[in-house]
């Protein structure tokens, strides 16, 4: 990362402060006061709301009855990424969102703080909550050791059946690991979560890229069936001049970098700007500034209602100090060697597009630089094409689909990039779907 | 995993965990759907004469934020015929054969009359019966329900009518509403009964409309008292089921119930002697599901401190409810005398084992005499604690004046 023009480094303590929880965990006490607040309704909206369908008011109740093994289990089980979740999900329009007392003018009951109270329990024990079941002779190969695949993994195992998880990291959790914002999620973390579902006998063989190092095909023959969870690729290309100069970084690399290195090691410009308005935008020029950027520059060719950011994340980037230019459109990365600038245009809403967002037109004679010491793409990822050709899948508007008899596909790369609970409630739902295949097929 | 079977009195029984007889054990459909949803067993809402339906009959006591701490009702037995309630009581044993199915039962202070209830009630396959001696409210007026269980020799009396033709254990339920309910669970001992439960409910008035000065639950004007139940009388049950549990002429099982809504009450009332426990209130409140955390979180106590079954903790605190006198851990007593080298204090009373002496600087005093009353100390204590149980309070009111523990500091 290396650049002309660097903020100045800040202080360890600063920078361990500045990556520090974002939502500090609750006290015991803390805990059960809000547990007790849980109205625990029969048909309950926050359990129709999580795409896992975690039972939200049986493992608040026994938060409040303090039995927090069994919380855990109702979480994990319904949910093996339930810890994750419980830091990264945007439960502000999901569970949270649709907690009855957001009707009665009340603050919703604090789920995903309760949920981290009850999963921290069971990291910190490192409490074994599932058992293996008994091996019955039938063999899974994973692709991807992400949110979808680990989720696939733990409910196999628990079924009985041998699981292999192949992933090109060092490290296993995909994205939990090397992408979410530090201050939500940090590796160490992501890693306890894996090691649970490890505990379950699931092997995971980290650096072994398939295609690469092992071929899809022995994959198909070796194993009674194979589970591709692999996530998407890179960032979206600008496709403007001057892309490639010394100091324009992708988002998910910049964050890896930062998540895998000692946070001095990933220095800023002093003015970073972000292209795109998305939550890992957001998520980039946060951290940007946390590491020290004088300026943090989000740059977006909508307006704020059309940004994708959820509500939260937008407050909090401007709690940061990071600054939004919406309505401007790049058109050039500027520098000779290194990025000096982005030359934007005005732009003004046009029709809405097929999507509903209204189309960006640029205004005349709107040319204007943006001068920035380092820019981040965060343009969303596109499909693993890559994978797709070496699998023989289809990619249908970028989503992965499998019509190989025993080959299923979930996570961000059939569904197009979404949360963690998706990914994971998508492994689960291809869990069930590989054992009715195999169960059926006599396998 | 801990092993939550349970034998109650020869019923048995998958799990502690019984509904209450109650509104929620009303029907076939309702007590299915408890068994389906892992309850242990269900005490049928009291079958008998008259049939009789009131409304409203349901008060709360909200306190603060906390809604329904506390409930009452002025409902009486079940508002169906016996035939159709014998009846569904057939299915469910029929369809549930490994759930505890015990029927609640209230009929006239008659001997042919309990006799003809108790056959009729053994036909259907139940697998045991209680007698409702402690609805406090209607029936009572009828001569029925805690007018019973208030008369220690009415409670003798119908009990040993049921055991007269009963083959299945019978369960006398016992009401609070008594001076001294050991009185009335010995006089349900001596009558042949196998077992206890305890408490229903407690007399009370839940509240008044000041704009109409009709009593709550206000029934065109005018109420009645009524059963109090939930989480606001579980201490009162935990006291009375303690009581009935330390009684040495009590030697049956108990169920526990009072108030009883998560996994820990449950567990209270085992440790302090319950064989299972029974909970009509919280199902009420939140619905059947809540058994699944009564049994997650009390195997997940048990296996967490060693428990293996409920006999591992079943009256575990029993022994450790004592009287006030004997509970108090130290007496101070004032030095009497003052010899040459040594200190000493004395009762003039009759203690019972004196083990040790701590001195009010801290030191520990030597018994003088094994036996003997007095304790000596080579420094000079300005007043001494003994450690408990240090003596038995003196019934002779001469002595009284000369012992030191009644001296006001």
């Amino acid at each position: 990362m290396s650049t002309p023009n660097l903020a100045p480094a800040l202080s360890a303590e600063q920078l361990e402060q500045n990556f520090a929880d974002i939502a500090p965990p609750l006290t015991p006490d803390a805990a059960i006061l809000e547990a007790a607040k849980c109205l625990y309704c029969y048909d309950a909206p926050c359990t129709i709301a999580c795409p896992t369908h975690i039972d939200v008011p049986a493992f608040i109740k026994k938060i409040a009855t303090g039995n927090l093994r069994g919380s855990a289990r109702v979480i994990l089980d319904a949910n093996p990424m339930g810890h994750s979740c419980a830091r990264a999900c945007p439960v502000e329009v999901m569970c949270e969102g649709a907690c009855v007392l957001n009707d009665r003018d009340e603050q919703p009951i604090k789920i995903a703080l309760l949920q981290r109270h009850a999963t921290d329990h069971a990291l910190e024990h490192a409490l074994r909550l599932f058992e293996p079941g008994p091996p019955n002779g039938r063999h899974v190969a994973i692709v991807g050791a992400g949110p979808a695949g680990l989720s696939c993994a733990q409910d196999l195992a628990r079924w009985g059946y041998a699981v292999t998880v192949f992933d090109a990291k060092e490290w296993p959790g995909g994205l939990n690991t090397y992408g979410i914002a530090e201050y939500k999620l940090r590796p160490g973390t992501a890693l306890a979560e894996v090691q649970m579902v490890m505990d379950l006998g699931v092997k995971i063989r980290s650096g072994v890229t398939v295609g690469q190092h092992v071929p899809f095909e022995d994959l198909e023959r070796e194993y009674d069936a194979v589970f591709v969870g692999v996530g998407l690729g890179a960032t979206r290309r600008l496709g403007i001049p001057g892309e490639d100069l010394s100091g324009v970084h992708e988002a998910l690399e910049f964050i890896e970098h930062l998540k895998t290195h000692p946070y001095a090691e990933t220095r800023v410009g002093r003015h970073v700007a972000v292209i795109g308005a998305g939550n890992t935008a957001i998520d980039a020029v946060t951290q940007a500034k946390r590491l020290g950027a004088e300026r943090a520059t989000i740059v977006y060719r909508r307006g704020r209602d059309d940004m994708p950011a959820f509500d939260y994340e937008y407050e909090l980037a401007k709690s940061d100090g990071c600054e939004f230019r919406f309505h401007t459109a790049p058109k050039r990365i500027v520098g000779t060697e290194h990025v000096t600038g982005i030359e934007c245009v005005r732009t003004e809403p046009g029709d809405p597009g097929p999507d509903g967002r209204r189309h960006p037109v640029e205004v005349p004679d709107s040319t204007h630089v943006i001068e920035c010491d380092m820019v981040i793409k965060a343009l969303g990822q596109v499909a693993r094409e890559d994978v797709a050709r070496t699998a023989g899948l289809r990619l249908e508007k970028d989503r992965m689909i499998s019509t190989k008899p025993g080959v299923f596909v979930g996570g961000d790369c059939a569904n197009g990039g979404a949360e963690i609970v998706n990914a994971a409630a998508e492994g689960k739902r291809a869990a069930a779907a590989i054992r009715k295949y195999l169960t059926e097929t006599g396998h | 995993m801990a092993d939550l079977r349970v034998d109650f009195a020869g019923i048995e029984s998958p799990n502690p965990f019984w509904l209450a007889s109650g509104p929620p054990t009303n029907t076939y459909d309702q007590v299915a759907r408890a068994f389906d949803v892992g309850w242990g067993g269900a005490v049928w809402k009291t079958i008998g004469e008259p049939v009789m339906n009131v409304f409203s009959r349901y008060g709360s006591v909200d306190v603060g934020v906390t809604r329904m701490m506390g409930f009452n009702n002025i409902e009486l037995i079940s508002d169906r015929p016996v035939e159709d309630n014998l009846k569904e009581i057939a299915a469910v044993k029929r369809n549930y054969p490994n759930h505890a199915l015990v029927v609640s039962l209230m009929v006239d202070s008659k001997r042919e009359a309990w006799h003809d209830i108790v056959r009729r009630t053994e036909d259907t396959g139940a697998d045991g019966l209680e007698l409702n001696f402690g609805c406090p409210h209607g029936m009572s007026e009828r001569g029925m329900g805690s007018a019973v269980g208030q008369v220690p020799d009415y409670t003798c009396q119908i009990t040993e009518w049921a055991k007269e033709v009963a083959t299945t254990p019978v369960i006398v339920k016992l009401t609070p509403n008594v001076t001294d309910i050991t009185y009335i669970a010995r006089a349900a001992v001596k009558g042949g009964a196998d077992a206890l439960s305890l408490i229903n409910t407690i007399n009370s008035i839940v509240g008044v409309d000041l704009d109409t000065f009709a009593p709550l639950p206000s029934v065109d004007g005018k109420s009645s008292h009524g059963g109090y139940c939930g989480p606001a009388v579980k201490p009162i049950a935990l006291h009375l089921v303690s009581a009935v549990a330390r009684d040495p002429a009590v030697k049956v099982p108990i169920s526990g119930i009072g108030g009883i809504s998560t996994w820990r009450d449950a567990a209270e009332f085992v440790a302090l002697g319950a064989g299972t426990v029974q909970v009509c209130t919280a199902v009420m409140h939140y619905g059947f599901r809540i058994v699944e955390d009564l049994i997650d979180g009390l195997q997940n106590w048990m296996d967490e401190k060693g428990h293996r079954t409920l006999d591992d903790v079943c009256g575990r605190a029993v022994p450790n409810v004592v009287s006030w006198r004997t509970s108090i851990s130290t007496i101070t007593w004032w030095p009497t005398s003052i010899r040459r080298s040594a200190f000493s204090v004395s009762c003039a009373g009759s203690p019972a084992k004196m083990e040790r002496i701590k001195l009010f600087d801290g030191s520990i005093g030597t018994r003088s005499v094994p036996g003997l009353q007095s304790w000596r100390s080579s420094k000079r204590p300005a007043w001494a604690a003994i450690s408990a149980p240090p003596c038995v309070p003196c019934r002779d009111a001469s002595r009284w004046s000369k012992c030191p523990t009644t001296t006001p500091r």
